[in-house]
């Protein structure tokens, strides 16, 4: 049976359509296989997810070496989860990156980029499906070193300096990982996750441990971005070629953010993480310094992709505030905004990418009056950037509603209002957008600009209708989250 | 005082790592700074071997002649952390490569007055 192969597969297959992307050499040919890759990863993923909906855990011995002496995927609801995530999201990303990868790299190079990007994707599933610590730290480099070519490849110069401190950050971050694991590895001499969360609590409070929760915590935040580790991001995000800002953008920062819930919750365990270390006051802080200072900065933004890299990091700050609550509503609003906010920022980043296929640049003083000739373009822009805010009726508001519950429920009123305000922050630098496309006369540089072709439109528009969709059927994403969460803190699935 | 000495690559690794990370943050030429990285990254190579070489074993390779043996897994994943430490370092220097044709200059306070004044 192939099934019982899909936890490895799912990582195999755009590893393999990498090199083949690379010697294809024609960038239509590469696109193609790599679009036909694409497309198949869900499937897989969703097969996954149902597999691991009743709360099973797939075990997947690779090379046929039985863990713990060989390298163990193992699979659950929550690695299912962000599997089907980013495969769904990265399926319409290369769906719309046939014309914008035309438009914005050298022909030269554009074979380059669909190899690049495919090892990215593997790099960043197969992060999801180990249960090893030290595979987790190779499929991190791998899939940071091809996201750095990423950024990199594109014509504008300033994407080579942004590329250059998003490797030097990025290594520093995978090199505190891998410093705490090596510590974890000599004091418990495993490095399968399960193993590890077993044979903690008879080591747990020693230095080497305490030093390795340190690094470990430190490591993955930079990873992800979380405040004030976040200065690699904007100018990585604005720079980069558009196809390659809505993936990362959507699904490497979200991994991460993923590793961190296993490492705190699976691994070092709740009591551990949030008793024996102070990491929710840290963490709390951290998240109210990005969800703020992040917020406020994107209000001052001119480029319009900087100012949704800005909004990332308060976004990241909104999941890791659910991560500090840790209970279980906030679990559930961090896990869905998780989810949501890489459906939505990809959304966002693809409809911007429209917009600089046309006009070719993403300054917000070049957008005046656009609202006219891209109308469908901007109108998905409005309605995605009300999901950020989070509108009812749109994805963005069942997370924070979560997450606000979550908060309420431990009698942080203050908390709530925080997270109001961060809302009404996102509101005002989403509106200066709209204000800009819609009621400013069109700059003369718009006579020839007209509505973006359909290839680049429809899946901007798919993901843009996912939005709208995950805000009215949440079974799909909160009830999913919500077991997720419930698996993570060790209660009964849905129970309090 | 024998306690010291028998963490003398314990505190080689903190040395390196202070003042690897020391480098990559006080200086602002480009290549420097990967130098100041390698040395950074080569910490978790000592860190990694360190623990797993036992006093009085041999070297893992099977023989009825010896009991007990040194634990050959570090060295296995060192290898790979290696190979992941040329590649970063081989993509950042690409990258300074790429960055000296485009602004003609590999200081971070040049490019960055560049990047301003563009």
């Amino acid at each position: 049976m192939i099934a019982q192969h899909f936890p490895i597969l799912i990582v195999v297959l755009p590893l393999l359509a990498s090199p083949l992307a690379l010697l294809l050499r024609r960038s239509e040919a590469a696109w193609l296989l790599s679009l036909a890759v694409s497309w198949l990863l869900p499937f897989i993923a969703l097969s996954l997810v149902r597999q691991t909906a009743g709360g099973e855990v797939i075990s997947y011995a690779v090379g046929g070496w039985p863990p713990p002496i060989g390298i163990e995927y193992r699979i659950d609801s929550l690695s299912a989860f962000v599997m089907l995530l980013v495969s769904g999201v990265s399926a319409l990303v290369v769906t719309f990156a046939r014309s914008s990868v035309a438009d914005e790299i050298p022909a030269s190079r554009r074979a380059g980029f669909y190899a690049a990007y495919m090892v990215g994707l593997a790099g960043l599933l197969g992060m999801a499906a180990s249960g090893d610590a030290f595979n987790i730290f190779v499929f991190m480099e791998i899939s940071s070193l091809s996201s750095y070519v990423l950024i990199a490849i594109g014509r504008d110069r300033r994407a080579l300096s942004a590329s250059y401190r998003y490797l030097i950050m990025g290594t520093i971050g995978a090199t505190f990982y891998v410093l705490g694991i090596g510590l974890l590895y000599a004091m418990t001499g495993t490095l399968n996750l399960a193993d590890l969360a077993e044979r903690l609590p008879a080591v747990e409070n020693t230095r080497p441990v305490l030093a390795a929760f340190g690094f470990i915590v430190v490591g993955l935040s930079l990873k992800l971005a979380l405040f004030p580790l976040h200065v690699w991001l904007p100018n990585a995000y604005a720079y980069a070629p558009s196809t390659a800002s809505a993936f990362l953008a959507s699904t490497a920062t979200k991994v991460a953010i993923y590793l961190l819930l296993r490492f705190i919750f699976s691994v070092f365990g709740i009591d551990f993480s949030f008793k024996a270390v102070p990491l929710e006051p840290i963490l709390l802080a951290l998240s109210i310094g990005a969800i703020l200072v992040a917020s406020l900065v994107a209000m001052f933004q001119q480029n319009v992709k900087r100012m949704l890299a800005y909004s990332s990091i308060a976004q990241i700050g909104f999941i890791t505030l659910g991560i500090a609550i840790a209970n279980m509503d906030g679990m559930t609003g961090a896990i869905v905004h998780l989810f949501n906010h890489a459906v939505i920022k990809g959304a966002l980043f693809l409809l911007v990418g429209c917009v600089v296929f046309r006009l070719h640049s993403a300054q917000l003083e070049d957008m005046a009056g656009i609202g006219t000739k891209m109308p469908v373009t901007m109108t998905a822009f409005a309605i995605c950037g009300l999901a950020m805010v989070g509108a009812p009726g749109t994805a963005g508001f069942i997370s924070k509603w979560f997450l606000a519950v979550g908060a309420a429920d431990q009698g942080r009123w203050w908390l709530v209002g925080l997270m109001m305000v961060g809302s009404l922050l996102t509101l005002v630098y989403m509106a200066r957008v709209l204000e800009i496309a819609f009621f400013r006369p069109p700059s003369p540089r718009l006579e020839k600009v007209t509505e973006a072709p359909l290839q680049l439109l429809l899946p901007a528009l798919a993901l843009s209708a996912a939005t709208i969709w995950f805000g009215i059927d949440t079974t799909g994403s909160a009830g999913f989250a919500q077991q997720a969460a419930a698996a993570l803190l060790g209660l009964p699935p849905g129970g309090q | 005082m024998t306690e010291m000495l028998g963490l003398v690559n314990h505190w080689i690794a903190v040395i390196l790592l202070v003042a690897g990370l020391y480098i990559v943050v006080a200086r602002g030429n480009m290549v420097k700074k990967l130098v100041g990285l390698a040395i950074f990254q080569s910490t978790v190579y000592l860190l990694y071997l360190t623990p797993g070489k036992v006093l009085g074993a041999s070297p893992p390779i099977l023989s009825e002649a010896f009991e007990t043996y040194s634990n050959p897994l570090p060295q296995v994943l060192i290898l790979t952390a290696i190979v992941v430490g040329i590649a970063t370092q081989a993509l950042g220097l690409a990258l300074v490569v790429r960055i000296n044709e485009a602004y003609g200059s590999i200081e971070e306070d040049e490019v960055q007055r560049q990047d301003d004044a563009a």
